[in-house]
């Protein structure tokens, strides 16, 4: 690899993981997650891509019955996410994550931003008011919203509603940000804005996404993994995996020969 | 891009609030479990309470004559205890009930859901669902000052208690509650079935009949079971207007008590705790828990099997 | 071709010319008419019925539907009574009620959705649940009349009476709760934790807030069917003829607040109704008219509130 001086914020180190019903989704998956770099992690669906960013944040503890085996560490204090004496909440504190639809709370725009300092207990208004633009500046809403900062944040359009959702996860500085397909519910406009602003976003934390469209992660991330039926066949620079993959099923995917 | 750092607390101070906020979770949770098991006690309670005090009456009352006599005169010299005149009371007029209000509440519950217009469903619904809040010490008015006397007209020797009055009043009180449940039903039969049907060329009626109909038989089966328990369990508009004497009849126009009927002039009077008389409505009333209860499990089993099935 | 001529040849079924098709459609469509004009006119029917009804109790009851009606007590000239005990006692039962079986249902329904694992734990709390919904109000009344007049000592008193409505009306709240609990969808749990909420904050700031117009929907509805029972306030000994007030819940002299109310003899509106009807003279039920219709008033008024919020909640919250 070319680069040097890459610090790991976060690696997976052969990752099972079970759901409740006894389904192996994930198959000794190993990922480094280097940081302030975007990672994309791409494969058909039902590869496991999904299930694998989900457990980054311990989403999954949400349903009873599904199980992890291995380690998800994270940098620098090394600590092993999934272990058991490892409270998720301050997980999710330190990881936070935007979701395939715009999921905004059926709150005001600020108060959705707000949510996760008032999680916390911060108390201050001022700091919370600094916060919340800070986040929707971020995210580049700031300028569409700030003179209706407490209308219902469901009266925003589809693209503006998952910024609000970006700004929300971002209002807490998170070390990591998951992205969960965030542009599948978008038109073509709002998925370039959204690009743009994750291209951004990495010189503060560093980005894992998923995502079903090839182009998109080879226009914006730096590392891609490719995913397949549960398991991890191949993780390399963007540039390496879409112009010479070193795997024949990576090939095929990317060739449009498979599926 | 400056940002405004929050400041992490050291690692200790954070474990131990970590601790004390899974301590309040749990404590939040297990507050809202007695809740939930509040609607265990109140069923127990009820079985408790009407055990004990039933077990009173049948250390006097032999459960074969509790069960076989057509006598019921608890309050009298002469007492007897068979349950079977309160029973064919219950079963008459919720018979009569249910004779008006399945028919009717099918149909229209098949014409709302397969015919009317959705502007014309949309403002029935509500008004089935005001109907059902009626409550059921005016529905006792109407059967005694407006059905029996219309009734008398064609029949003039109706007594003025009888049970057919209220057994049409009981039942013109659950049309709308079987309506609105069996229509629920239909409703919830998925579009493409009707779909498949139509582009075979059926019309609406044969699309309802054969398609609609079979496919929500256990929902609509739910709807009359529930409406059996309704009527079974009424108690104001029988009490008001079907009389208060136990006869063992099957004749609608006769006058008869039911077994709620029976539990309310009891109660109305003054009977000393712990006597026969006053342990007597306990029995009575465990016998119709017993039936209302069978009908609540069946109809909820029923339900449970439409609702599984889309 | 080949295949209809031998389809012609082995089936049976009726309309084989376009004419007979077309005759066969037409009675087909005569059915759907038939059937349509018998079905809106059992509903009209039906309705009409009921219109009548309510018609005639209002006018039945219409003499002595005054002010005066709402202030005096009952008494025994049918001309001087009034329902101001009944209303009175109602409104106090009602109270007791409310504090009985919201807080409680409102708790179950959040344990019962949110917290409760699926198990055989669960399911029998979702049976009794269904089946406390269905079991008729006489029986809470003869739960009553054991546990609270004669076990717990209450007496035949007012805070007798509102936990029992209480325990009545709580499967209401409970399973309205729970309905308006699921159409939440798990996204936006899933967002609420995803930033580092507790499963109680994502309850409380979240769960609780989204669903409450259903919850209150269920809750007026509840309320309005406790108002309009009768049965079970007759097995707890509501007197008929109640010529008092309770003691009053606000008192001049510290600390200001008396609860000696609860433990007063009561009558509620249908109970007075009742009464009234059970009296052989017709003046008295001119006055059993009269309070019918304003039992019927106020649960059409609480009932329509009610569902006109539902209609407002699923028109206006589209996840």
């Amino acid at each position: 690899m070319a680069q040097n001086k890459l610090n790991i914020k976060a690696e997976a180190k052969n990752l099972n993981f079970f759901y409740a019903d006894g389904t192996k989704a994930l198959k000794d998956v190993s990922l480094p997650v280097y940081e302030n770099k975007i990672t994309a992690l791409i494969g058909p669906s039902g590869c496991g891509k999904s299930t694998f960013l989900r457990c980054f944040n311990r989403m999954h503890d949400l349903y009873p019955g599904n199980r992890y085996e291995g380690q998800i560490l994270l940098h620098p204090d090394n600590t092993n996410v999934l272990a058991k004496g490892v409270d998720p909440i301050e997980v999710r504190m330190r990881i936070s994550m935007v979701f395939q639809k715009p999921n905004p709370f059926p709150k005001s725009i600020y108060e959705n931003v707000a949510y996760g300092l008032r999680v916390r207990g911060e108390r201050s208004k001022s700091a919370v008011d600094d916060k919340v633009e800070e986040a929707l500046k971020g995210a580049s809403l700031w300028n569409e919203v700030k003179d209706r900062l407490q209308d219902l944040a469901f009266n925003l359009s589809g693209g503006q509603q998952q910024r609000l959702c970006i700004a929300r996860a971002l209002a807490t500085d998170p070390e990591i940000m998951l992205f969960d397909e965030p542009t599948s519910a978008l038109d073509p406009i709002a998925t370039v804005n959204i690009e743009e602003l994750m291209s951004g976003l990495k010189n503060k934390l560093s980005i894992l996404i998923v995502t079903h469209n090839m182009q998109q992660a080879a226009r914006i991330s730096d590392y891609t993994a490719y995913m397949y039926l549960g398991e991890m066949i191949e993780f390399d620079a963007t540039d390496k995996i879409f112009t010479n993959p070193g795997r024949k099923e990576t090939e095929d995917y990317i060739t449009g020969k498979f599926g | 891009m400056t940002t405004t750092q929050l400041k992490d607390p050291p690692i200790s101070k954070r474990l131990a609030k970590n601790i004390k906020r899974n301590f309040i979770e749990r404590v939040i949770e297990i507050i809202l479990m007695f809740a939930a098991l509040a609607a265990t006690f109140i069923t127990i309670g009820i079985v408790y309470i009407l055990v004990t005090e039933a077990s009173g009456f049948f250390k006097e009352v032999s459960i074969i004559e509790f069960l076989t006599s057509r006598q019921w005169s608890p309050l009298f010299e002469d007492a007897h205890y068979g349950i079977l005149p309160l029973i064919s009371g219950t079963l008459t007029t919720s018979f009569v009930a249910l004779s008006i209000a399945i028919p009717i509440g099918t149909v229209a519950a098949i014409y709302l859901s397969e015919f009317a217009s959705h502007k014309t469903r949309e403002s029935v619904k509500p008004v089935l669902e005001l109907l059902v809040g009626v409550p059921t010490v005016v529905f006792g008015y109407f059967a005694l000052l407006f059905v029996t006397p219309l009734l008398q007209k064609i029949n003039p020797d109706l007594p003025t208690f009888n049970m057919l009055g209220p057994g049409i009043v009981m039942g013109v009180m659950i049309i709308p509650y079987i309506a609105s449940v069996a229509e629920d039903a239909m409703r919830a039969v998925p579009m493409n079935m009707r779909e498949g049907s139509y582009a075979m060329g059926a019309t609406k009626f044969q699309t309802a009949i054969r398609v609609v109909t079979p496919a929500a038989t256990s929902g609509i089966i739910a709807a009359y079971i529930l409406g059996i328990s309704r009527a079974v369990g009424e108690t104001m508009v029988v009490a008001i207007a079907a009389g208060q004497q136990p006869t063992f009849t099957f004749n609608p126009l006769e006058g008869a008590a039911t077994i709620t009927a029976y539990i309310v002039q009891v109660a109305m009077g003054d009977l000393p705790h712990g006597s026969l008389g006053y342990q007597s409505i306990f029995a009575a009333g465990m016998v119709l828990f017993v039936i209302t209860f069978v009908f609540n499990i069946l109809g909820h089993m029923a339900r449970k099997r439409f609702a599984e099935r889309y | 071709m080949e295949q209809n001529k031998v389809d012609a040849e082995h089936s049976l079924i009726k309309p084989q010319t376009l004419e007979e098709v077309r005759t066969m459609i037409r009675t087909h469509k005569r059915n759907d008419f038939i059937f349509s004009s018998i079905g809106l006119l059992t509903i009209t029917f039906a309705l009409l019925t009921l219109l009548i009804l309510f018609v005639d109790l209002v006018m039945d009851g219409y003499p002595k539907l005054n002010y005066q009606f709402f202030t005096d007590f009952p008494s025994r000239r049918a001309a001087n009574a009034g329902i101001l005990s009944a209303w009175v006692g109602s409104s106090l039962i009602m109270l007791v009620t409310f504090i009985t079986a919201v807080p409680m249902g409102v708790a179950a329904g959040v344990y019962l959705e949110e917290y409760a694992p699926k198990n055989w734990f669960t399911d029998i709390v979702e049976i009794n649940v269904t089946n406390l919904a269905g079991v008729p109000s006489i029986i809470y009344g003869l739960l009553a009349l054991g546990l609270f007049v004669y076990t717990f000592h209450l007496g035949q008193t007012i805070v007798t009476a509102g936990l029992t409505l209480g325990l009545l009306m709580l499967p209401i709240v409970i399973v309205s709760t729970r309905e308006a609990i699921r159409s939440i969808p798990v996204a936006i749990r899933e967002a609420a934790y995803a930033v580092g909420a507790t499963k109680w904050q994502v309850v409380l700031h979240h769960v609780i807030q989204y669903s409450f117009g259903g919850i209150l929907t269920g809750i007026i509805i509840g309320m309005a069917r406790a108002l309009g029972e009768t049965a079970p306030i007759i097995t707890v000994g509501a007197l008929t003829f109640i010529a008092f007030l309770p003691p009053a819940p606000v008192t001049s002299v510290a600390p200001f607040i008396s609860f000696e109310w609860l433990q007063s003899g009561f009558t509620v509106l249908p109970i007075q109704m009742f009464s009234w009807l059970s009296r052989p003279e017709h003046a008295f039920h001119i006055n059993a008219a009269a309070a019918g219709a304003v039992i019927i008033m106020l649960t059409l008024v609480m009932n329509g509130t009610a569902i006109w919020l539902r209609y407002r909640i699923r028109k206006n919250i589209k996840w």
